[in-house]
């Protein structure tokens, strides 16, 4: 990976010491609310947002939301210091720390949201977030793949959260997930099990469970900072976290329980043997994380105090043993040049604070006492013989422990205590900047192991109540629980470990030989999205003629019958036309608007045609002026002239009409511009004889001047009653404007400019 | 176009329209007029300009790029909607101020809110219709 960093660049800049103070000011702030959670429980914060359309921004604080809040907030300010020095000199750092930042408080609003429309937007801006971070080396195709990967994948996942959520809505009548879960379990009514299947495939892409795992170790492409931090303790928690927080409302069946115990220990077991079978440290690590989410989700599946308080414990160990070792990779690898297993060695000596923070965060990942990795574990023990498939979690949490224990081994031991390799660089002492980050981390591992009751009063205990929705017993975590089943199958753990890793050369060329003849989902994800090209490609070249004239009969034709059907379905009568009354003036603007069309239809001249079509536009805008709309004439008259000058230009380059061949297509055309014609005015003058309803009329010249203080009504409407609407017109101006300027700048050479530029013209007269 | 009389008279022109979109843009609220119309104005103003003296001379004149102004715009008119949450009030509820008295009868003039979500608009649509614009003459 090309990671340029020079280690007598300056490195303290405007981005980075905002972006690090900012997130710590935010960590701070999240501690002060540590004893008010553990003590009194949560705190909402409403605020409302469109109270018209019953949309308000809503969050949500408890332990669950509070730990997380404390881990992004917390591991932030410790990673974006390290990326400050990781890629000091780096051109691109000010946009790394905006994307890391931007990251960062997507994190935090997924976690506090309580709306569970707020929450998928904040969903949404991780996933594009996390698109931007692990794409950052742009310039190398291989990044751009795994992170377009990532993208498609989670992006996927969170269109069926989406449905699931709206489903949540529909059925249980809100989307506030502190209402729902106190509503208890939904297991009963019948869109239970697709809410729950939608759901899970959010929560299983983004938590990256078997079958999508694969997009998480490609996302190691990322800078190892990013991976730090979106693949430790953030991003593909937040599937977790989601099952955490609908845990009481989602769970309490047996398709709960099934579904996540068979996935989750899949997962977790399969990554662990991943993660022995990579060389490249950093492989290993993404490895490892996905097997502590796939035992996150394991534990998650239970419903029992301590498989609860196990997956809380579990996750908050991990969050930070995780980080700090990505972190420790990170400098050796800047360090050394290099994060292949089989060259690292014997780096204590020339690093020796790093391999301290990497021995006691392995210390925590292997689950030593007094760590707090090994009460976590303990407690896992404790949960799993209370789950139900009791021997099969068991079982698999036991081969997922031994496993990590030997990886531990591999990642924080092998490299600084092992034997001597043969390195590319010579090692030396990573700078404070990046040393702080594992260092802290590791040290609050061991401290929270010291002191159980700690972590267990103001974190632990407030998540389990969070996720249980009701209030915890505790007293779970204990550093000496006696001798018990739990301690027997930590004891068995070890052993099994260690005698993983004496062997684990051999157990990784073995696995390799599997893996070999393994399917490859990932070529898979390849081989479909080709297919998908390929079927875009064909049905473009059937649909898509480049005609303009095709496009425009198959739109009219459409609208004929859209028009036609309904009027066949429930007949209205014909229509009466009464010519009395009618001014000269009108029938003058008539005669000029009948003039105009018969001037473009009969002419073979685009110029000239463009001419009839402005008389029949300011006929219209006449029209306007006559019944008294002077806004809407003047705009009209505007657009008209706008439309005229731009076709103008872009006429200027086009061929004359042809007069030999393309006369066969006539007939069709005014066929069709007669039906489509005629109906549109049999449709309005049937409109327009039911009696015309006052109400928003009354409502608007009454309110104009008393509420919004105008005399222009139709301005009043457009910045004031109906901003939203207006807000919304404007924003697709800009679409439209872009998308033309696009296609324009393309290299598009010809036809689609007056197409362009019409549909903006269009978009903008609304 | 390679016509002196209409690069001479265009600078005149041009100026007029300009100033006439700004005028049509602050009347809005009382009399026809507004951000839509006086953004149509405006860019009528600079497309004539770029008709008789090329689309780089009008950039220039313009000073910032078209769609960077459409963009600013459609920021002006977001704030313009979420400057009433201070109030606490809901989302793009106008916010009036009265200078020089306590009602419309009283003051001397208003700073309101809805008049920056209708400069808002104005940038919009003169910058999205210039960026169109533009695009168009250069291709041509």
């Amino acid at each position: 990976m090309a990671e340029p960093s020079d280690p007598n660049a300056p490195w303290v800049n405007p981005a980075g010491v905002i972006t690090v103070a900012v997130t710590a000011a935010l960590f701070v702030f999240f501690l002060q609310y540590l004893p008010v959670i553990a003590g009194t429980g949560p705190v909402p914060w409403v605020w409302d947002w469109i109270p018209s359309l019953d949309i308000r921004l809503s969050f949500w604080l408890d332990g669950l939301s509070l730990m997380f809040a404390l881990l992004i907030t917390g591991i932030g300010t410790l990673v974006m210091l390290y990326a400050a020095r990781y890629l000091a000199g780096h051109p691109q750092y000010n946009r790394f720390a905006l994307y890391l930042f931007s990251f960062m408080l997507s994190m935090l609003g997924l976690v506090l949201a309580d709306n569970l429309i707020a929450l998928f937007v904040f969903w949404e801006l991780t996933t594009f977030t996390s698109y931007l971070l692990i794409g950052f080396s742009h310039t190398d195709p291989k990044s751009r793949r795994n992170a377009l990967q990532a993208l498609l994948l989670t992006a996927a996942g969170g269109l069926a959260l989406l449905a699931g959520f709206i489903l949540i809505g529909i059925t249980q009548g809100t989307f506030e997930m502190s209402q729902l879960n106190a509503a208890g379990s939904m297991a009963e009514h019948p869109a239970y099990l697709g809410i729950l299947i939608l759901v899970l495939l959010g929560a299983f892409t983004k938590s990256a469970q078997v079958p999508f795992h694969f997009w998480l170790p490609n996302a190691m492409a990322a800078p190892t900072p990013v991976s730090a931090y979106l693949h430790s303790a953030t991003m593909v928690k937040a599937g977790v976290y989601l099952l955490a927080r609908m845990h009481p409302s989602l769970s309490g069946s047996d398709v709960w329980v099934w579904v996540l115990t068979i996935f989750g220990a899949v997962t977790a077991v399969f990554a662990s043997f991943m993660a022995v079978r990579q060389t490249d440290l950093k492989q290993t690590l993404a490895y490892t994380t996905l097997m502590a989410l796939g035992t996150l989700v394991l534990f998650l599946a239970g419903s029992t105090g301590y498989a609860i308080t196990a997956a809380m414990t579990f996750l908050l160990v991990h969050s930070l043993y995780k980080a700090g070792l990505f972190l420790v990779i990170g400098i050796v690898d800047h360090a050394t040049g290099t994060r292949d297993a089989n060259v690292l060695g014997g780096l204590a000596r020339a690093m020796p604070i790093t391999a301290a923070a990497a021995a006691l965060s392995g210390l925590a990942m292997a689950g030593i006492p007094p760590f707090l990795g090994f009460i976590a574990k303990e407690v896992a023990y404790a949960g799993a013989l209370e789950m139900a498939l009791t021997g099969f979690v068991v079982i698999m949490a036991l081969a997922a422990f031994a496993l990590m224990f030997a990886v531990a081994l591999i990642v924080a031991w092998k490299p600084f205590f092992g034997p001597q390799g043969d390195l590319p660089r010579k090692p030396h002492e990573g700078p404070w900047a990046m040393v702080l980050g594992p260092a802290t981390l590791s040290v609050i591992g061991l401290a929270f192991g010291l002191m159980p009751g700690v972590a267990a009063y103001y974190l632990v205990e407030p998540a389990v109540a969070a996720v249980m929705g009701a209030p915890d017993t505790g007293g779970r975590l204990k550093l000496w629980a006696g001798f018990n089943l739990p301690l027997l199958l930590s004891l068995i753990t070890f052993a099994l470990g260690y005698v993983l890793y004496r062997f684990h050369l051999p157990l990784r060329e073995r696995l390799a030989q599997i893996e070999a003849r393994a399917p490859d989902l990932d070529a898979g994800w390849d081989r479909m999205l080709d297919r998908f090209m390929a079927l875009a490609k064909g049905q473009t070249r059937i649909i898509q003629t480049g005609v303009l004239r095709h496009y425009l009969f198959a739109t009219f034709t459409v609208l004929a019958i859209a028009m036609l059907v309904p009027l066949m379905l429930r007949p209205v009568g014909g229509v009466s036309l009464a010519f009395d009354g009618t001014s000269f003036l009108e029938w003058g603007i008539a005669a000029l608007i009948a003039a105009g069309t018969i001037l473009v239809v009969l002419t073979s001249s685009r110029i000239t045609a463009l001419v009839g079509l402005g008389v029949v536009g300011i006929g219209v805008a006449l029209i306007f002026i006559v019944f008294s709309a002077p806004d809407v004439a003047i705009t009209q008259l505007l657009v008209e002239l706008l439309v005229v000058v731009l076709l103008a230009v872009a006429l200027l380059k086009m061929p004359h009409l042809d007069a030999n061949n393309s006369q066969k297509h006539r007939p069709h055309d005014a066929a069709l511009a007669v039906v489509v014609g005629g109906l549109t005015a049999w449709v309005l003058l049937r409109v327009t004889d039911a009696p015309f309803d006052r109400r928003l009329t009354d409502f608007f010249e009454g309110a104009s001047w008393t509420e919004a203080f105008g005399r222009n009504i139709v301005n009043v409407i457009l910045v004031d009653f109906r901003t939203l609407d207006t807000f919304g017109e404007i924003a697709v101006v800009i679409v439209a404007a872009l998308g033309a300027y696009a296609l324009l700048k393309g290299g598009l050479k010809r036809g689609p400019e007056g197409e362009a530029a019409g549909k903006a013209e269009k978009e903008r007269k609304e | 176009m390679n016509s002196i009389i209409f690069t001479a008279g265009a600078r005149i022109l041009v100026a007029l329209l300009f100033v006439f979109s700004l005028f049509m843009l602050l009347r809005g609220h009382h009399l026809p007029g507004g951000g839509f119309i006086g953004g149509l104005l405006g860019a009528v103003a600079f497309i004539v300009y770029s008709l008789a003296c090329g689309p780089a001379e009008a950039k220039a004149a313009l000073r910032a790029s078209p769609e960077g102004i459409a963009i600013v715009g459609l920021g002006i008119a977001l704030l313009a909607g979420l400057v009433s949450f201070v109030f606490g009030d809901p989302f793009f509820t106008g916010q009036w101020y009265w200078v020089g008295g306590d009602s419309y009868e009283t003051s001397l003039f208003s700073i309101n809110s809805v008049l920056v979500f209708d400069i808002g608009v104005y940038l919009v649509v003169l910058g999205g219709i210039l960026s169109l614009a533009f695009a168009v003459e250069e291709e041509t």
